[in-house]
């Protein structure tokens, strides 16, 4: 039996526990961004935000454990990091990640499985984000930087931090593009408050991840942004490539706005950073 | 291109038909501003900065406005140029000579980018209906006012860099866009290039005017409200925060790299621009750009935006520029061959 004496210790404990805790979220963040309306005036659900993925979707979009790099060369016992990346030690390292693809399996077409695993043996030369080509859909929604959508009642705009792509989602069908491009060509509709674009017009050059995941430019990728609060989206895209995939095949994930009061969309402009990987053999004088 | 060239004369077109009508006609239905649903003028849609008036008044030209016969002479002398270099090349032309033909801008004085490539635009800039000699209308010369000894030093001390060092030696001589970093105009503030692709998307929000230009795909966002990032941030394209005065968006840009380079202003450059639409088809655009440490007083201009109804579509230029590596390794070979290799 429980002495009446510390019954009552463990009430007074557990009230206290309650009100501290009850306190803590109540709080007010110390400062906030001003208030921002859940729909526009159209409508609409308001989409304009700074909006990023936390995930290692970018490393490889299916499930994988963490490794040393995300190249390597057979070494005298375990394979060891290639030469061009032994330098970033920890820095080149992979952090492990849960899959975004639904049943972390993506259903590639005999041929295109082998090109996968010849582009992941020679992600240093293949990989587009090493040179700071743009990115594509969906690959540029879970690069490790923000994008900012910019949402009115006749336009939604979407520009991305890395390598400053962008994409104009047409309202209107534009009809077929006229040509391919890095970042397709988007046409948004809503279905309820659900934003659906339909990409297509991709050229066969990006991927999905540093893993090698490719495409060819039958490519075409239903998007679908659900806002799940002010502060979420949920991210569905389904996959449909006939000339690469056996079947159509779908990603999910959160997306989270960035709501420090000062938050805002940087400047990568990354154009300028690989000049030397790229041009460097061409200077008068090569860099030593 | 085809679709561009085919578009902007269509422009056209629509913007001289409702100039005509614009004038003399009281019957009229009167244009109502444009409005978002918080109240501001509406900027939005994809506009045309392309026209044939120099940024700058030509010696021979006294007066800012020009009259119609003068610049109807000027418009139809671009159009027979235009129409004279779109003849088909001769398949059978020999070689450009040694050390070039002469040609100036996009031939590259080797007979290069012929009219084809290019859209530099085919119309005077008229400004509430008057033709412009010039896109500067302050000073009243319409020239950039001169530099001052500050920048004239450094000016030459640039020069002395780059003395006994070759212009092809690496990628950071060359200029930003032909290394894809930025297009060949000024980007801030939207002056034409001259050249072609002189489109640009405007989306706007309560707290975000987004500008698009179709060179490079550079979208600047201009935050409404609020403060410049600290001095050691610099963004290609600057720094824009924005404000409305009534109904016309003022937008202030600072924080320039050292690298973008406007006429030997670039840290100290403060560009200041006003957006004013003026009709259903038109955004009067203005900009003040003020350097005390490279000129000698502030200059301002004005230049029409008129309304394209059509698309832009992505101009991918890193991705494909070829001609980096090319400019450099063809002086490579150069010098192997001449032997001057050290």
């Amino acid at each position: 039996m429980i002495a009446p004496r510390l019954l009552r210790d463990i009430s007074v404990a557990l009230l206290s526990a309650t009100i501290v805790a009850a306190g803590f979220w109540t709080a007010a963040p110390v400062e906030t961004q001003p208030a921002r309306p859940a729909r526009l005036a159209n409508g609409k659900p308001n989409l304009n935000g700074i909006w990023q993925a936390l995930n290692t979707a970018n490393y490889d979009i299916l499930s994988h454990s963490a490794k040393a790099a995300l190249a390597f060369r057979p070494g005298p016992v375990v394979p060891v990091p290639a030469a061009g990346v032994v330098a970033f030690g920890a820095v080149g390292a992979v952090p492990a990640g849960v899959g975004i693809v639904e049943g972390d399996e993506i259903p590639y077409l005999p041929e295109a499985k082998k090109k996968q695993l010849e582009n992941q043996a020679n992600w240093l030369d293949r990989d587009p984000e090493i040179k700071c080509y743009l990115p594509g859909v969906p690959r540029a929604n879970y690069m490790p930087f923000p994008f900012q959508i910019l949402h009115s009642d006749k336009a939604i705009f979407f520009s991305y931090e890395y390598a400053g792509a962008v994409r104009n989602i047409y309202l209107t069908d534009p009809g077929e593009a006229p040509v391919d491009s890095w970042m397709g060509q988007s046409f948004g509709r809503w279905e309820g408050d659900t934003l659906v674009i339909t990409v297509t017009g991709h050229n066969d050059q990006s991927w999905f991840d540093r893993a090698g995941n490719h495409h060819s430019d039958q490519l075409k990728v239903t998007e679908r942004y659900t806002p799940q609060g002010p502060n979420h989206l949920w991210y569905e895209a389904t996959i449909e490539d006939p000339q690469t995939f056996s079947r159509p095949w779908k990603i999910r994930m959160p997306l989270y706005r960035h709501i420090n009061p000062d938050a805002r969309l940087n400047q990568f402009k990354c154009v300028e950073f690989v000049e030397e990987l790229m041009y460097g053999k061409f200077r008068k004088t090569p860099v030593q | 291109m085809r679709t561009v060239i085919a578009v902007a004369f269509a422009a056209v077109a629509a913007t001289s038909l409702l100039a005509d009508q614009r004038a003399p006609q009281s019957t009229a239905t009167p244009w109502a501003m444009p409005r978002t649903a918080d109240g501001k003028p509406d900027l939005q849609g994809v506009w045309s900065n392309a026209t044939i008036t120099p940024l700058e008044r030509p010696a021979n030209v006294k007066d800012l406005v020009l009259s119609e016969e003068e610049a109807a002479r000027m418009e139809k002398a671009t159009g027979d140029r235009v129409e004279e270099r779109n003849l088909p090349s001769d398949p059978n032309r020999p070689a450009p000579p040694k050390g070039g033909d002469g040609s100036t801008g996009a031939a590259g004085n080797v007979g290069g980018y012929n009219t084809f490539w290019l859209d530099p635009g085919e119309r005077v800039a008229r400004v509430d209906g008057m033709p412009r000699s010039s896109l500067i209308i302050d000073p009243p010369n319409g020239r950039v006012p001169a530099l001052t000894d500050e920048a004239r030093a450094r000016g030459q001390q640039r020069m002395k860099m780059m003395a006994g060092r070759g212009q092809y030696d690496h990628p950071e001589f060359r200029p930003l866009a032909e290394r894809c970093i930025l297009s060949f105009g000024p980007t801030t503030p939207l002056i034409p290039n001259y050249f072609y692709n002189n489109n640009l998307q405007i989306v706007q929000t309560p707290d975000h005017v987004m500008i698009l230009m179709e060179m490079v795909h550079d979208a600047r966002i201009v935050r409404i409200g609020g403060t410049h990032a600290p001095k050691h941030i610099r963004p290609w394209m600057g720094d824009s925060i924005g404000r409305w005065e009534g109904d016309t968006l003022v937008v202030e840009t600072t924080n320039f790299p050292p690298q973008q380079q406007f006429r030997g202003a670039s840290e100290n450059l403060k560009v200041t621009e006003r957006f004013r639409r003026a009709d259903a088809t038109t955004i009067n655009y203005r900009f003040t750009v003020e350097d005390p440490t490279t000129f000698t007083a502030p200059f301002t201009g004005e230049i029409p935006f008129r309304a394209m109804d059509e698309l832009i579509y992505e101009y991918a230029c890193h991705e494909g520029n070829y001609a980096l590596a090319n400019v450099l390794s063809g002086a490579r070979n150069e010098e192997k061959r001449l032997g001057t290799k050290q």
